[in-house]
């Protein structure tokens, strides 16, 4: 089960006959069960509607399941929601207009109650590593869509948590950035030695990123398919030239097909499932 | 959220001949005011004309004549020009004004806030929040004067309130709107830090929410001048600018310019405050907006 960078055998996360129906009466999820293991990247990809983005928020305590348990270092999802285990990062970068990029970095340091010196020095830290050192008096509007992207992983990562959640974080830019985003991500990954869940819409990403893909189809969500994968460590940009890599991306494509076949059946509404 | 790098708009050069632009085209169109109101003035006259009124010097005075009436020493009054007269009771409305917009600020703040955070709060509280401004003014000034001059309060600030209460509505709704419409995405994003309601609201929702709540004050400005003016009359204050209006009305047919230099000068302090508060939104919005509020 544990495929993470040093084999380690710590579960991170443990979701066990985990469900979804939302009010409207739409069962988002049924019956989901994964560990993901200490330094795991596990992507979740699948169609719209599959729930990947709803199993993400509920990892990460923002909705709650209606049936089954979420552990996250051993307590539940709100305890470890509560005591800052897990970074988020969005499709939208969501930084706050009216503070600087440094103080967009340091906002949940504030509120961790770190003092003003320690958090000026840990935001120099992340600017580093997320290759924007200089840019901390800029306004995120001065930035452009893959620096502040990088801004909101820098701040996610800021309080050091072991779980990195991210919603399709580079689903809004265009190809070239994305790619060097994710060559950049495998390298914060290695770096900080957080565990890290992916939720993607790209086969060639989830492949290129992942120790594990998790296809998922749609109506219900449910886990389709467990894809490990074992590009050697660590990914080069020449992995995606890797014989092995297509393989991997053929055999994916080939389970989200499957899935497709079975909803083709199902009428429902194509919009991504989501909270609200 | 722009995805393209924007630049600041660069000072300095290109920024005084910006500002030069701006007076020039505002001293444009004042200057094409003064000749609409002369052309009307001149064809209406003298074609006889009485639709929609009948033109004449008591309707109508000359722009100049309303200017020189600035210059004269009206018959009632302290004896000094109107000019004078005029900007001291401007001084002294400014002062009713100022009290009765941060008054009015506040408490509109306080009660967009408060309803923010309850609905229970919101759906008790904003019916009468709306009722308050379905009452008219006039009603309610008289009452207000009567009330607080029982406690020995001093009448400008009798008339503060009564500005006050023009001011806080706009503030009140607009604050509430500004708060309710966070985006979604960084709220979820607080809810990861786990962050408490406070953090919330001082961190996240108010400074989002400073937009809305300057373009209320951008409104509640102008009006503060116009709820002290009329606070004035029920209250005696013969000081102000109100005072001066009540008192001219009464000489309107013989000497129609000093009312409309006195009209004057009262849009223009409702300008300047306007003008004070586009400043600070400026200021405020420029820079990292929760450190000022």
């Amino acid at each position: 089960m544990n495929r993470g960078l040093d084999g380690g055998s710590q579960t991170v996360v443990a979701i066990s006959d985990v469900g979804k129906t939302f009010q409207a009466g739409t069962t988002a999820l049924s019956g989901i069960d994964l560990e993901i293991g200490k330094r795991e990247f596990v992507s979740l990809i699948g169609p719209s509607g599959c729930g990947k983005s709803t199993l993400l928020r509920i990892i990460g305590d923002l909705i709650e399941p209606s049936t089954g348990s979420v552990l996250v270092n051993g307590k539940t999802a709100n305890q470890a929601r509560r005591d800052h285990d897990y970074g988020i990062v969005f499709q939208e970068a969501v930084l706050y207009d009216w503070r600087t990029v440094a103080r967009n970095i340091s906002l949940p340091l504030e509120l961790a109650g770190w003092d003003r010196r320690r958090r000026s020095a840990r935001v120099g830290e992340m600017l580093e590593l997320v290759e924007l050192t200089g840019f901390g008096d800029h306004h995120p509007w001065q930035l452009s869509g893959g620096m502040q992207q990088r801004v909101a992983i820098a701040r996610a990562l800021s309080f050091d948590p072991s779980l990195l959640l991210m919603d399709e974080p580079f689903g809004a830019l265009d190809e070239m950035t994305r790619e060097r985003l994710n060559l950049e991500l495998l390298r914060i990954w290695e770096a900080s030695g957080s565990t890290i869940v992916f939720v993607t819409h790209s086969i060639a990403e989830a492949v290129f990123l992942s120790t594990r893909v998790i296809v998922m189809s749609a109506r219900p969500g449910r886990i389709s398919r467990v894809v490990p994968i074992d590009l050697p460590q660590p990914r080069r940009a020449s992995s995606r030239e890797n014989p092995r890599f297509f393989e991997y991306v053929t055999e994916i494509r080939e389970a989200l097909h499957l899935g497709a076949d079975l909803d083709r059946q199902v009428a429902a509404a194509d919009e991504e499932v989501r909270a609200q | 959220m722009a995805s393209i790098a924007v630049e600041r708009p660069t000072q300095g050069a290109a920024g005084v001949s910006a500002t030069a632009r701006r007076i020039a085209s505002f001293l444009l169109v004042l200057g094409c005011l003064w000749g609409f109101w002369e052309l009307y003035r001149w064809v209406w006259s003298s074609a006889g004309w009485t639709w929609p009124f009948r033109v004449d010097a008591s309707t109508m005075p000359h722009v100049h004549e309303i200017l020189h009436a600035l210059a004269q020493h009206p018959t009632s009054g302290s004896g000094q020009i109107l000019a004078v007269q005029l900007l001291k009771a401007a001084g002294f409305t400014a002062k009713e004004a100022v009290a009765g917009f941060s008054i009015g600020a506040l408490v509109g703040f306080g009660l967009g806030v408060a309803m923010s955070q309850a609905r229970l709060l919101q759906r008790g509280l904003l019916p009468y929040v709306v009722a308050s401004q379905a009452v008219p003014i006039l009603a309610v000034a008289p009452i207000v004067v009567v009330y607080l001059g029982s406690l020995h309060v001093a009448p400008w600030f009798s008339v503060a309130v009564i500005a006050a209460y023009l001011t806080f509505f706009p503030v009140a709704i607009n604050t509430l709107r500004g708060l309710q419409s966070t985006d979604r995405r960084a709220l979820e994003l607080m809810r990861s830090y786990a962050a408490g309601r406070w953090y919330v609201l001082w961190k996240l929702r108010v400074p989002a929410a400073l937009p809305f709540i300057f373009s209320a004050l951008r409104v509640s400005a102008t009006a503060s001048v116009v709820g002290a003016i009329i606070g004035e009359a029920p209250s005696s204050i013969q000081s102000g600018l109100g005072g001066y209006i009540v008192n001219f009305n009464q000489y309107y047919t013989l000497e129609p310019q000093n009312l409309w230099a006195t009209n004057l000068v009262a849009a223009l302090l409702g300008i300047a405050f306007f003008l004070v508060v586009v400043l600070a939104e400026r200021a405020v919005l420029r820079r990292a907006p929760e450190n000022v509020v």
